[in-house]
């Protein structure tokens, strides 16, 4: 890979990266929280790649304006060579340019290219958040909240679907009552009916595990799975483990459900 | 107005002066690559939209996605310390008896702030500079580990176990100091060839430091991508229920996690956030992972074998990794 490649490589990646951080792109891969260093990281990388653009054109112009001199002035110019030779122009050979220096130390490996690929995975796929083919491989993580806070007011109320299960599998819906609750998240096939399911993680999405609810009541037919779903319900008792690990799945009585669009941040923490 | 400048004049060059070019082909095949790649976008987004390739790309871009701020973070700094600290610092700093130097260039590991690719040219520095090898060596292999930049990304992936970084801190440089001691009662001078490499001295300090951040990136990222893409493959191909066996089987595990961390060959400030992703495994074998990789992986390998020569990258790799595996496991164990 030669300098004038790598210089458009890097400032490929700082542009995806910037793109993906600049949208709400980067929320299906990462945390919001990640942003800052996103950006920083994207205008550090562009600001390189123009740094070794800047720095591979200047020993080729250098070298136009020393021969258009000697072109010129013949004698008058002697001393130019030197002058060349001072500002960088002659160790890269001059009008050689790129010959010995590049050839050297200054060729990355070709391991480099590989930069490429996340690029064009971002830009022409933008591959969507972690779906049911993630989550009916692992096991649900739903772990027993430390505290139940009283549940605010609303009706329905909004909850995260790890606030609901959480209540719904280990206060066995004390908290819950029979309030009417609202949550939103995407569906897999279960085991009995679907499931609404949100990815959580503690990193990025690679480490992205599910947390899933069954659902009874009035369940739409023909749900297909990674459809999102805005669904208002109620708590029941019913409860199955999961048949990956044995992990608690609660189940919530449907009343209303409709298809959403996936939302902005499509994980819960 | 650089970089419109960029697609045309360097290419007009050399095609007037160098007809066989070889230079410019690798930008004229970018191009070219990535004019392709844009005309066929309907294609190949179809290619791959089945979900299990929509899910290996998911986990891929969001490994990368994690570590490059973090890599970009690391690049700066060592580019900064390559530049504006004198190359001679290092030398005078150490103590002169060898058994000494050893621990305190150990624990300047703590300054080094980048990942193991820095690490490696930096200790080629330092042999030629008249540091003795075992105190390099044991610099080589601490800096990338126990850098803060490393600790606080190893923080931010195990925000419910703080002790993992100091597990990883006490680890490393038990590691680093070990195989610097070995090297100093074990090690023969013929088996280290002394390194040469290019530098950046004598250009201007800009152009040095942006040198050294394109160099780095360039190196890193290129096997940041490869680890992402082996991390992607075992998660997304690799059956839940292996992982979960081989995880069950406590010394399997630490193994199998120092034998992925080799191949994965991630950068020490992104491989945390790898390892917060196998949470099948203990934390022990997770540790393993993270002291391992910073020293020995195939990357690594291939660099030190550059550098160093291929005699002594086959006699310290594999010694490395016993060590490191060993110390790994005992203070997992205490630790964790």
């Amino acid at each position: 890979v030669n300098r004038e490649a790598q210089g458009v490589l890097l400032f490929l990646v700082g542009g995806a990266l910037l793109w993906a951080s600049l949208t709400d792109l980067y929320l299906r891969y990462v945390r919001a929280g990640l942003r800052p260093m996103l950006i920083l990281a994207g205008v550090v990388l562009i600001i390189a790649a123009i740094a070794t653009l800047w720095s591979e054109l200047r020993p080729a112009r250098a070298a136009r304006r020393d021969r258009a001199g000697a072109d010129h002035g013949g004698a008058d110019h002697g001393g130019a060579d030197h002058g060349g030779a001072d500002h960088g122009g002659a160790d890269h050979g001059g009008a050689d340019h790129g010959g010995a220096d590049h050839g050297g130390g200054h060729r990355e490996p070709r391991v480099s290219w590989l930069l490429v690929l996340p690029v064009l995975a971002l830009i022409l796929v933008a591959p969507p958040a972690l779906g049911s083919f993630a989550a009916d491989r692992t096991g649900t993580v739903l772990q027993e909240p430390p505290i139940l806070p009283p549940l605010p007011a609303g009706d329905p109320l909004r909850m995260t679907v790890v606030d609901y299960a959480g209540r719904a599998a280990f206060d066995h819906g004390r908290s819950l009552g029979g309030r009417r609750v609202e949550i939103v998240g995407f569906v897999a096939a279960g085991r009995r009916g679907p499931y609404l399911i949100r990815m959580v993680f503690n990193c990025c999405a690679a480490d992205a595990q599910p947390i899933k609810v069954g659902l009874a009541g009035r369940v739409p037919p023909g749900l297909r799975p990674d459809t999102w779903l805005d669904i208002i319900g109620t708590y029941t008792s019913e409860q199955i483990r999961d048949e990956v690990n044995g992990g608690p799945i609660p189940f919530i009585d449907v009343s209303q459900s409709r298809q959403v669009p996936p939302p902005k941040e499509p994980y819960e923490f | 107005v650089t970089t419109t400048e960029t697609g045309s004049t360097p290419v007009e060059q050399h095609d007037g002066e160098r007809p066989e070019g070889w230079q410019f082909n690798s930008l004229l095949l970018l191009m070219a690559l990535l004019v392709l790649v844009v005309a066929a976008k309907g294609p190949i987004s179809r290619l791959v939209s089945g979900p299990v390739s929509r899910n290996w790309m998911t986990v891929f871009i969001a490994v990368l996605t994690q570590a490059l701020p973090f890599l970009v973070l690391g690049v700066l700094l060592s580019a900064a310390i390559a530049v504006f600290v004198p190359p001679g610092f290092f030398a005078r700093v150490l103590p002169s008896r060898p058994a000494l130097a050893v621990p305190v260039a150990g624990a300047a590991g703590v300054i080094l702030p980048g990942c193991e690719c820095g690490s490696v040219p930096v200790a080629g520095a330092l042999v030629r500079r008249g540091v003795t090898p075992g105190a390099a060596l044991a610099f080589l292999l601490s800096a990338p580990a126990i850098n803060p930049i490393v600790l606080v990304a190893t923080a931010v992936a195990f925000p419910r176990t703080p002790l993992m970084v100091v597990a990883r801190l006490v680890a490393s440089l038990l590691v680093a100091c070990l195989m610097g001691w070995l090297w100093l009662r074990l090690g023969r001078p013929g088996w280290l060839r002394p390194p040469a490499r290019p530098s950046f001295e004598g250009h201007r300090r800009a152009a040095a430091f942006w040198g050294s951040v394109r160099h780095d990136v360039m190196h890193a990222g290129g096997f940041l991508v490869i680890g992402a893409m082996a991390a992607a493959t075992v998660k997304t191909l690799v059956p839940g229920s292996w992982m979960r066996t081989v995880a069950g089987i406590p010394v399997v595990s630490v193994l199998a996690l120092a034998l992925l961390a080799v191949l994965l060959s991630i950068c020490s400030e992104a491989d945390a956030f790898v390892a917060a992703s196998l949470s099948q495994f203990s934390l022990t074998a997770r540790l393993a992972f993270l002291v391992v990789g910073p020293m020995i992986d195939l990357k690594l390998f291939a660099m030190q074998a550059g550098t160093f020569g291929r005699g002594f990258a086959l006699r310290f790799g594999p010694a490395t990794f016993l060590v490191a595996v060993a110390v790994a496991g005992l203070v997992g164990t205490v630790l964790l």
